[in-house]
C-alpha cells in the first residue's frame, strides 16, 4: 500500500465516527464455550452483508454483531446449525451463505470451470488430431535419409 | 472464416456480461420476502411508548415502512421526499426507528419534522433481522393482505420513487 493511501485510510478511521451515534455494538460472548465454537464455526460460513467480502465473524459492522448475538441466542435455545441458517437465508436470502449452495441457479457456478475444461480438452484433442492427418506419412528418400545420417555423425 | 468468428462471438459474449455486471449495484441485494408476508412484529411507538405499533395493525391497507436513524446521513437526505411522497400519494409511510437512541430519534425528528404516520422503535434491531434489514435507509413496500411486494435499499429519490415505488403503489392500490 502506498503511502498517501495509507494516510487516506488513516483520515477514514477519524472520520467515520462523525454523526454516528448509534446504539453501541457489544459483543457479549457467552460463558458457555461450547456456545462460543459454534458461532465460530457458524460465523466463519455466513457473509456480512454490510461489507460482502467479509464473514460475519471478521466483521465489525453493527448488522454482524446483530446476528452474531442473535445466533448467540438461537444456539442457547438448542437450535441446530441447519436451523439457524435456515432461519438466516429465510430473511436474508442466500447470499448470506459465503459458500453458494448447489441449487439448479448455481450449476452454472459451481460446474461451469469443468464444462470450460473439458470443452478445452476437446478442442486441444481435436486440434491435435487434425495436425497430425495433415502430416503426410512418408518415408525418407535417399538423398534425405544421406544428409540426415551427415548430420548426426558430424 | 469460422474460426475466427467463433473467438470473436465468445468475446463479445464476454463483454455484454461484464458490462452488464459492471452496471450492477453490488450492495443492493435482492430481499428474500418479495411476495412473502411481511414479518409479525409488535412495537412500541416512537412518541408515545405505551401505545404499540403492529404490522397487523396495517391488513387490508397498502402502506411503506421506511427504516431509519438519526445515525444515518442518507436518511437525512431522503427525508424531504418522503414527506411529500407521503402526502401527494396518500400512501402511509410508517418508520421503524432502527438501532437508535430515543432522545436522538425524538430530536431528529422535532428538527426536521415528522414525515411518518408513527414510528415504531427497534431498540436492538431485532425486527430489523426479520425483515433481512442490513443497512439504514431500507424501505418496504406491504400490499393489503400483509405481504412484502418490493424493498428498496438507499434513499427514496424522486428517480426512485416515479420509477420503482410510485407505480407500484398505484396498482397495488387497485386490487
Amino acid at each position: 500500500m502506498t503511502r498517501s493511501r495509507l494516510l487516506a485510510l488513516l483520515l477514514l478511521c477519524l472520520l467515520s465516527p462523525v454523526g454516528s451515534a448509534q446504539v453501541p455494538v457489544e459483543d457479549n460472548p457467552s460463558d458457555d464455550p461450547a456456545v462460543e465454537a459454534r458461532l465460530a464455526k457458524l460465523s466463519h460460513e455466513l457473509r456480512c452483508l454490510k461489507c460482502q467480502n467479509q464473514t460475519l465473524a471478521d466483521s465489525p459492522s453493527s448488522i454482524a454483531a446483530d446476528l452474531r448475538r442473535e445466533i448467540r441466542t438461537q444456539i442457547a435455545e438448542g437450535k441446530s446449525d441447519k436451523e439457524i441458517v435456515a432461519f438466516l437465508t429465510q430473511r436474508y436470502g442466500d447470499f448470506i451463505l459465503y459458500r453458494p449452495r448447489v441449487t439448479p441457479t448455481t450449476y452454472l457456478l459451481w460446474f461451469g470451470p469443468f464444462i470450460l475444461l473439458l470443452a478445452g480438452l476437446v478442442v486441444l484433442f481435436r486440434y491435435i488430431k487434425q495436425r497430425r492427418d495433415t502430416i503426410p506419412d512418408q518415408p525418407l528418400t535417399a538423398e534425405e535419409r544421406r544428409r540426415a545420417e551427415e548430420m548426426l555423425r558430424s | 472464416m469460422l474460426r475466427y468468428l467463433i473467438p470473436l462471438g465468445l468475446f463479445l459474449v464476454l463483454v455484454i456480461f461484464l458490462a452488464i455486471g459492471l452496471r450492477r449495484d453490488p450492495s443492493k441485494l435482492p430481499s428474500a420476502l418479495i411476495d412473502k408476508p411481511a414479518p409479525a412484529f409488535r412495537l412500541p411507538q416512537l412518541k408515545d411508548p405505551a401505545k404499540t405499533f403492529s404490522s397487523e395493525d396495517m391488513r387490508g391497507k397498502v402502506w411503506m415502512m421506511n427504516v431509519w436513524a438519526s445515525w444515518c446521513m442518507a436518511c437525512r437526505e431522503e427525508h424531504p421526499y418522503l414527506s411529500r411522497y407521503s402526502k401527494e400519494s396518500g400512501v402511509p409511510i410508517y418508520g421503524l426507528n432502527y438501532r437508535d437512541k430515543t432522545e436522538d430519534a425524538l430530536a431528529w425528528i422535532g428538527e426536521l419534522g415528522d414525515p411518518y404516520v408513527l414510528s415504531a422503535v427497534d431498540l436492538d434491531g431485532r425486527v430489523g433481522i426479520d425483515f433481512g434489514v442490513y443497512g439504514a435507509p431500507e424501505t418496504y413496500l406491504i400490499d393489503k393482505s400483509g405481504n412484502v411486494r418490493h424493498r428498496h435499499v438507499g434513499p427514496v429519490m424522486p428517480e426512485v420513487w416515479n420509477k420503482e415505488l410510485l407505480p407500484l403503489v398505484q396498482e397495488l392500490n387497485r386490487q
